[in-house]
């Protein structure tokens, strides 16, 4: 897909506006190196990345983590409902978020574009964004957590996930739905929260079409959970019973990060 | 102020051995929390300032969220055994009350003209109402932390601290109240060191009342 000028220059003045944070990013990165040499030394595999069969320190936190996901399993009310806001505290412009810079966000190509759908569904047949359309729609405005602490309050749009699992003859009694996208982001949801009125496979941000930088053509949103859980550029679905994991909950963020 | 006669001086129990625990416990989650709360403060933070890179705990990002969200436990669960026990022992009433302002400017002013007499086992008006603060800014962290964890599913509380974002600055400001607390605790116990010596003993020669105040 050849992207039109106006996409084009709008990434460009994102690239702009995010390049003093990358370079402090870059400096971050250089700063944790020098200073593991240093004083952390003596909290190596403190920090998870010796995994859960790891140090002790690891052991114990990957451990936590775990008991943390089940206390979180429990507190979860499937009919709480997120807090929804007026149109008039959206936040604009909204943040851009990803393990990558703008530059590599994945272009993608409505007309080639298809969502496979595999695991412990009935009907694995694909969809077009034209048939996802064409499904009951559903908008909300939403505050959108990340896990580093700051909020921002955005609209979103599209199918209820819930009516895209019961279309499909999913097994709603499996325990996992995982996602694939095509910027290689993986991710995964409880079906509890798969199934909440609020989880949407959102086709739209603001009232329009999903941008590139928003995860087009189709990304979860789910407004229960911290902003991670909401994988973007989705390429596939599959329902299953065995843990799937996901791109940061494989590197130690809590898998539940229910809000 | 007059000064105390000279007393007969008995080894009694001026700390309870729950308080001594709890105490102890504390000091390690309170540890934990406070650095790896600053690393997640860096991550995005509310104010011109991050915490330095020495100062932290955990690592990266995942790394500090997992310690402060498994030292959360130690911290909330041992700070409510401290105040069943507080309340229920009547800790609180005997080493924290009376409390009144009067008697807290008295104090502080003896204690800046430094005429102000380190009673053994018992405290003074300016140490009760740090006592009293510290309490108060560790319920309002656990609070205010929660308010943070479950925005939806507990959103009566997080709308009792005016939404998240405010949370989130009510979470920093009792944060820093207590580490100025743990600062003048410190300093305190650097000037009497034998006060450490009975947070871990839990007695002391204390001199006997005097029958006259």
């Amino acid at each position: 897909m050849i992207r039109d000028p106006d996409t084009n220059a709008r990434l460009k003045a994102l690239r702009r506006d995010i390049a003093p944070e990358l370079a402090s990013l870059e400096r971050r990165l250089v700063l944790r190196g020098g200073l593991s040499l240093g004083a952390l030394t003596l909290l190596s595999g403190c920090d998870l990345s010796t995994g859960s069969n790891g140090t002790l320190a690891d052991r114990v936190l990957w451990a936590m983590s775990r008991a943390n996901d089940r206390v979180q399993q429990w507190l979860f009310d499937p009919a709480t409902l997120a807090p929804t806001y007026p149109a008039s505290m959206i936040d604009t412009p909204f943040r851009f978020n990803a393990y990558y810079p703008p530059d590599n966000i994945p272009e993608i190509d409505e007309a080639t574009w298809k969502l496979e759908v595999t695991g412990l569904v009935a009907d694995k047949a694909p969809w077009t964004l034209e048939k996802l359309r064409a499904l009951p729609q559903e908008s909300q405005i939403t505050r959108h957590i990340c896990i580093e602490g700051w909020s921002q309050i955005g609209q979103w749009g599209g199918v209820p996930l819930r009516t895209f699992l019961e279309r499909t003859g999913a097994d709603l009694t499996a325990k996992y739905v995982g996602f694939k996208c095509a910027d290689r982001y993986y991710g995964s949801l409880d079906m509890p929260s798969a199934l909440h009125p609020q989880t949407i496979l959102a086709l739209d941000f603001a009232g329009q079409p999903l941008a590139p930088e928003y995860g087009y053509p189709l990304r979860v949103r789910v407004p229960t959970k911290l902003g991670f859980k909401s994988p973007k550029h989705i390429a596939a679905i599959f329902v299953t019973n065995d843990y799937p994991g996901g791109y940061w909950e494989d590197q130690g963020y809590n898998w539940f990060s229910g809000i | 102020m007059t000064i105390l006669p000279e007393t007969p001086a008995r080894l009694t129990v001026i700390h309870p051995l729950v308080v001594r625990i709890t105490h102890w416990i504390n000091a390690v989650a309170v540890f934990c929390m406070l650095f790896s709360g600053w690393a997640i403060y860096n991550a995005s933070p509310l104010f011109p300032f991050a915490f330095p890179k020495w100062a932290v705990l955990g690592g990266w990002l995942g790394g500090a969220l997992a310690w402060h969200f498994a030292a959360m436990w130690l911290f909330a669960l041992n700070g409510l055994a401290y105040l069943a026990y507080g309340l229920v022992a009547r800790h609180f009433a005997t080493a924290f009350l009376p409390l009144s302002p009067g008697a807290v400017w008295r104090d502080a002013r003896a204690a800046l003209r430094l005429r102000l007499i380190h009673r053994v086992g018992r405290y003074n008006a300016v140490q009760r109402l740090a006592y009293v603060a510290a309490v108060v800014l560790g319920v309002t962290l656990v609070a205010s932390g929660c308010a943070l964890w479950k925005p939806v599913q507990w959103q009566a509380l997080t709308n009792l601290f005016g939404g998240y974002e405010w949370a989130r600055r009510v979470h920093f400001l009792a944060m820093a109240g207590l580490a100025g607390f743990i600062l003048l605790h410190l300093a305190l116990v650097a000037i009497v060191p034998s006060t450490l010596v009975a947070m871990i003993t839990g007695r002391a020669r204390v001199a006997e009342e005097p029958t006259v105040r």
